[in-house]
């Protein structure tokens, strides 16, 4: 798959690295007790220590420290088992400290990678250049006031797991995937939540471009704030065209941060940010270097649930599902549960059908997901066994799904209580087939001509008995009427 | 190494410490010795030696994930100049 930009000058390519900010799942912050929840009143998550009030001493939350390995080890990634804390200098309102606690020289995580399925079934692997744990900022409240700023610190001092990709992604549509495999990887670690409104998944992305063929790096810039999954398509997408019509005016391109806009769907520059780039890091002498335990990592490796790569393999090979249906069915552990509740003794690509087109259809179209669902697993696979055992046609399956969906019934108590079994006694099917070919003596002269006309009467006489008719038996009595 | 006057002036505006322009000279020079101080520590030869970053080799001092503390962001901000609604107040940062 390429994705190229036509210029003035010629085809160009694009070269994209993210970096993506991911907030750990912990109760309390990475180097104070004040909770992490989300929706507090301002500044009531609050330690001294967020506050960054003199003579405050920060302590390393060990289960950060687990969290941050653990998504390392979900990277296939080297862990560091020593790894600094430094301080990173630069001075804004919602920075209380005058400097970030984060990782410098020597990050918890080095390389990995992740693979990303593309939708023609193909994979591409994506190195990971490292992965660090940093302090969050506070909060900035613009728009309260006319001539100042409001700060809320609840935030500050949150712990994230910075995650920075190689420069390995060439399309926006790759950035994309990026950006949903690594966060159904955090979910399946229980390290992130992934919730992107929220803001616990964030992402910048560093973009250049670069005349198709050749190898070098052009001038990147780094667009912040992309800040959900259709933007960051978006953002490079802009990014990029506007790098391409600069460089083939004549002009080049500045290395700089940028802001994207997503109203307006463009990036601007942030030339406020750029006096300040130099961040003076050095380590943080409140802190002790982070030695990880002997066993600490392989105890952790031996703690992972299977993750979303592993259960995809195992559903193409044990279930026999495609690998683009498989893809689907593993992108949440929730519904990867699902899907083998469901499928479990069954026909498993049918019970895949169900799960990806009829039950993602119908929760899709309510605006619901997995969790709300009316139908339990169990009883999804209850009505599939109507359906293979013949209590009921394809066609009032589809019926009932609907009922269960909507009152949340069994289908059994459906069927019954709504008379929908499936009718395949010969007797009782009859008078219907005559009533049809004693009503068209046209269509039974065409029939003799062209036999395939059986379908027609099918379709009649599945009307009139409500679709609860076997369309197998109505065929075979229909050829033996019409034929004898 | 040397420090020359305008990197003292630029390491000043990025620590926001205000250098009056006579005194940027003299604290160059100032600075210039500490300097050429470290670097007669770097004559030392240490191949062989592992940097000293603990005295005590100490086990890991690491907290328990629990919350034991917030909710008091009264006392947050009691010594801020300016609160409202909790929050700090500070001069209008424009984007």
């Amino acid at each position: 798959m390429s994705y190229t930009i036509e210029g003035n000058t010629g085809t160009w390519e694009i070269v994209v690295g993210l970096e993506v900010h991911a907030q750990v799942i912990s109760e309390s912050k990475l180097f104070s007790g004040a909770s992490t929840a989300y929706g507090a009143p301002p500044n009531a998550n609050v330690s001294i220590v967020d506050a960054g009030m003199p003579g405050m001493l920060p302590v390393v939350n060990a289960h950060c420290i687990r969290q941050a390995v653990r998504t390392g080890l979900g990277l296939k990634a080297q862990i560091n088992k020593d790894s600094v804390f430094e301080r990173k200098n630069y001075f804004y309102p919602d920075l209380p400290q005058g400097y970030q606690i984060s990782q410098y020289l020597h990050p918890i995580v080095g390389n990995g990678e992740l693979v990303i399925d593309m939708p023609n079934g193909e994979s591409r692997t994506i190195g990971i250049t490292r992965l660090h744990l940093e302090q969050d900022a506070g909060k900035s409240v613009h728009d309260r006031s006319d001539d100042a700023t409001l700060i809320d610190l609840n935030r500050s001092g949150v712990a994230l797991m910075e995650i920075v990709s190689e420069p390995d992604i060439r399309t926006p549509e790759e950035a994309v995937l990026y950006m949903r495999k690594l966060r159904s990887i955090l979910r399946y670690l229980g390290t992130c939540d992934g919730n992107m409104e929220e803001g616990n998944l964030r992402c910048d992305a560093n973009v250049s471009v670069r005349r198709r063929g050749e190898t070098a790096f052009g001038t990147r810039c780094e667009i912040k704030n992309v800040n959900s999954m259709r933007f960051v398509a978006r953002a490079i997408e802009y990014e990029a065209r506007r790098q391409v019509d600069l460089i083939e005016s004549g002009q080049t391109v500045v290395q700089e941060t940028r802001l994207f806009d997503a109203q307006k769907g463009e990036t601007r520059s942030m030339r406020g940010k750029e006096e300040a780039h130099d961040y003076r890091y050095f380590p943080d002498p409140d802190l002790l270097p982070v030695i990880l335990p002997e066993g600490y990592v392989e105890e952790i490796a031996a703690s992972l649930p299977e993750l979303p790569d592993a259960k995809k393999s195992r559903f193409i090979a044990d279930y026999g599902v495609t690998p683009y249906d498989a893809g689907v069915l593993v992108m949440e552990q929730q519904t990867a549960a699902y899907f083998e509740a469901v499928a479990q003794g069954r026909d498993a690509k049918q019970a895949a059908n169900w799960v990806i087109n009829e039950l993602f259809g119908l929760l899709a179209k309510g605006g619901k997901d997995l969790s709300e669902t009316p139908i339990s697993a169990d009883d999804l696979g209850r009505l599939l066994d109507l359906l293979n055992d013949g209590t009921i046609s394809g066609r009032l399956a589809k019926d009932v799904f609907a009922i269960m969906f909507e009152t949340g019934q069994s289908p059994a108590r459906i069927v019954e209580e709504r008379g929908l079994k499936q009718v395949t006694d010969t007797s009782s099917i009859e008078p219907f087939c005559e009533e049809v070919i004693a009503a068209n003596p046209g269509q039974v002269e065409t029939y003799r001509k062209n036999p395939k006309v059986i379908g027609w009467f099918v379709g009649q006489v599945m009307k009139k008995t409500g679709g609860k008719a076997n369309p197998a038996v109505v065929t075979g009595i229909l050829q033996k009427m019409l034929d004898g | 190494m040397s420090l020359d006057r305008s990197t003292v002036a630029r390491i000043a505006n990025l620590a926001r410490i205000d250098v009056p322009d006579d005194q940027q000279e003299p604290l160059a020079r100032e600075l210039s010795n500490l300097l050429l101080w470290v670097e007669q520590l770097r004559e030392v030869d240490t191949d062989g030696v592992e940097p000293l970053r603990m005295i005590m080799p100490l086990p890991p001092r690491w907290r328990e994930d629990s919350v034991t503390d917030g909710g008091h962001a009264d006392v947050v901000t009691a010594n801020a100049p300016a609160a409202l609604d909790g929050f700090f107040v500070v001069p209008k940062v424009v984007e």
